[in-house]
């Protein structure tokens, strides 16, 4: 729990459109401070812009966003101010490829944060510890494989030391065999207490790790369970046939 | 020797060399064919003319020596004026050119009609009639010298399209590192400044450099306001020599040498660029 038992991220009523395409159908979401949340559903179902939705890389149309007690809203400080709490990892990692991996950790620090470099710096130094590729840090990013791209892009995250992590499909554009790395990486940041939304097809990781997951559909969430019901008893016909669908091989 | 190579018993991959070799040499003596056939015209044409070449007296339009000390002729002085707007103007040009362009990128529905209308004359008039609305008009109004009428009308001519080039550049880039930018909680300055120009400058490189040296061409242009530019100096010699071809080849290959040593100034940017981005 956050401050005065108020959940971390609280979303009433959301809409939202692309044009006449309804992306977004009145979503109502709690999640509390060191909750891991799991969305997943068919593609196209909305979880991305979702959880895009949270930072404000996508406008909501309709209904009330709340992050750590501050309302997404028109003014952009409100805006920067979530920002500042909310890290995102993304599906294509999106590491600045003219930066070192050094660089691309200490830059946001720098800017964003007004951190003196010795201290950005160290802070760098101790996520890529902490994703397990400190050697990699005078390294550009297109000389890493996918996966270490993947871990630099959640240390760079991290060194803002946000409240929340948002996770976009982050193993999607990864080859089979560096999924691992990086979902361990995501493990261990769930044990350690972060708050976490992860949209992801990873259910091997979704039933190690989440608290709450949130099945969704043509822009609705159909059902929102504990793991262990959610994989063991579906609740809806549409959620049994999703599971069915990707567990079955 | 070629018949040798290219029979049955050489192996592929000589055969494919001297074909190669053979292509190339064929290329290089079209081509010394083509210049010296084109020098001859020139030569043939000037002696059906009766024309009469004086090389020996260009020099000393560039430069004199009395009593041991180097006197510039007009055409370096030109030279140099020359320089001087297009270093200007170019420095201006690009000034204008960012500007306009992020005002196009801008979500100000004003800043982006400013950038449109201003787009849509510049490219869309005659260059001379600008230079003589900027004369006759704005300088007079503004009260500015010919020389500095010249600058500004040719770095609004030239800003007109370094700005679509840096627009291009910036729009190039892609999507998801403006996200991460933003989700990192960088201002939109930052955004810019350390995100999106170092990845965009680059791509920009060689179309702009293509602007830098039209300006440099372009810059001729200011003869017609009475600036004392290169080609302005070249018409009053001729008008006094008539030495029309020596004059008109010595200012041609003037503004040849400052154009291309602006693009390789440029191609070694661009390498330097090129090499701390292995992406």
């Amino acid at each position: 729990m956050s401050r005065d038992g108020q959940p971390m991220i609280a979303l009433s009523g959301v809409n939202k459109w692309f044009g006449t395409f309804h992306v977004l159908k009145d979503i109502d979401l709690e999640i509390h401070a060191g909750q891991r949340v799991v969305v997943c559903g068919p593609s196209g179902s909305g979880k991305s812009t979702l959880i895009r939705c949270i930072n404000r890389l996508e406008e909501h149309d309709e209904g009330q966003i709340v992050v750590d007690g501050i309302t997404l809203d028109e003014d952009m400080r409100n805006v920067a101010a979530i920002r500042r709490e909310v890290g995102m990892v993304f599906q294509q990692f999106n590491l600045f490829p003219h930066l070192s991996v050094l660089d691309n950790c200490v830059l946001a620090q720098r800017r964003a944060r007004g951190t003196p470099k010795a201290e950005a710096r160290e802070r760098a130094m101790h996520y890529l510890e902490r994703v397990r590729i400190p050697e990699q840090a005078a390294k550009y990013p297109a000389q890493l494989s996918g996966g270490q791209q993947q871990r630099v892009a959640i240390a760079r995250s991290l060194c803002m030391e946000p409240k929340v992590m948002l996770f976009d499909e982050p193993t999607s554009a990864l080859d089979p065999e560096m999924i691992k790395e990086v979902l361990d990486v995501m493990i261990d940041l769930a044990q350690s207490g972060m708050t976490m939304i992860c949209v992801t097809h990873e259910m091997g990781f979704a039933r190690k790790v989440a608290d709450k997951m949130v099945f969704m559909d043509h822009g609705r969430i159909v059902e929102t369970a504990p793991p262990d019901r959610f994989f063991a008893a579906p609740a809806s016909e549409r959620t049994q046939l999703f599971l069915s669908q990707i567990l079955s091989h | 020797m070629t018949g040798q190579a290219l029979s049955s018993n050489a192996s592929p991959r000589q055969r494919r060399r001297t074909l190669a070799l053979r292509a190339r040499l064929i290329d290089i003596a079209s081509f010394v064919v083509f210049v010296a056939a084109l020098g001859w015209l020139v030569l043939r044409g000037a002696q059906g003319m009766g024309y009469n070449w004086q090389w020996f007296r260009v020099p000393r339009y560039l430069w004199r020596v009395i009593d041991g000390q180097v006197i510039w002729g007009p055409l370096t002085k030109g030279l140099l004026v020359t320089l001087q707007i297009s270093a200007i103007a170019m420095v201006l040009s690009l000034v204008i050119g960012l500007t306009v362009a992020l005002l196009r990128l801008s979500p100000s529905f004003v800043g982006r009609g400013i950038a449109r209308v201003y787009l849509e004359v510049i490219r869309n008039t005659p260059l001379l009639v600008q230079v003589l609305i900027f004369y006759f008009i704005i300088a007079q109004i503004l009260g500015i010298s010919r020389f500095w009428a010249g600058v500004l009308c040719l770095a609004v001519y030239e800003g007109a399209f370094a700005a679509e080039i840096i627009r291009g550049g910036i729009v190039a880039v892609r999507r998801g590192q403006w996200e991460a930018a933003r989700a990192l909680g960088l201002r939109p300055f930052d955004v810019y400044r350390d995100v999106v120009l170092p990845q965009a400058v680059p791509l920009m490189l060689p179309p702009l450099a293509g602007v830098l040296v039209n300006l440099v061409k372009h810059s001729a242009i200011v003869s017609v306001i009475a600036v004392f530019d290169l080609t302005t100096e070249g018409r009053t010699i001729v008008a006094d020599t008539f030495m029309a071809f020596e004059i008109w080849l010595t200012v041609a290959g003037l503004y040849l040498l400052i154009t291309l040593t602006l693009s390789l100034l440029v191609l070694g940017l661009e390498r330097r660029f090129g090499r701390s981005r292995h992406a």
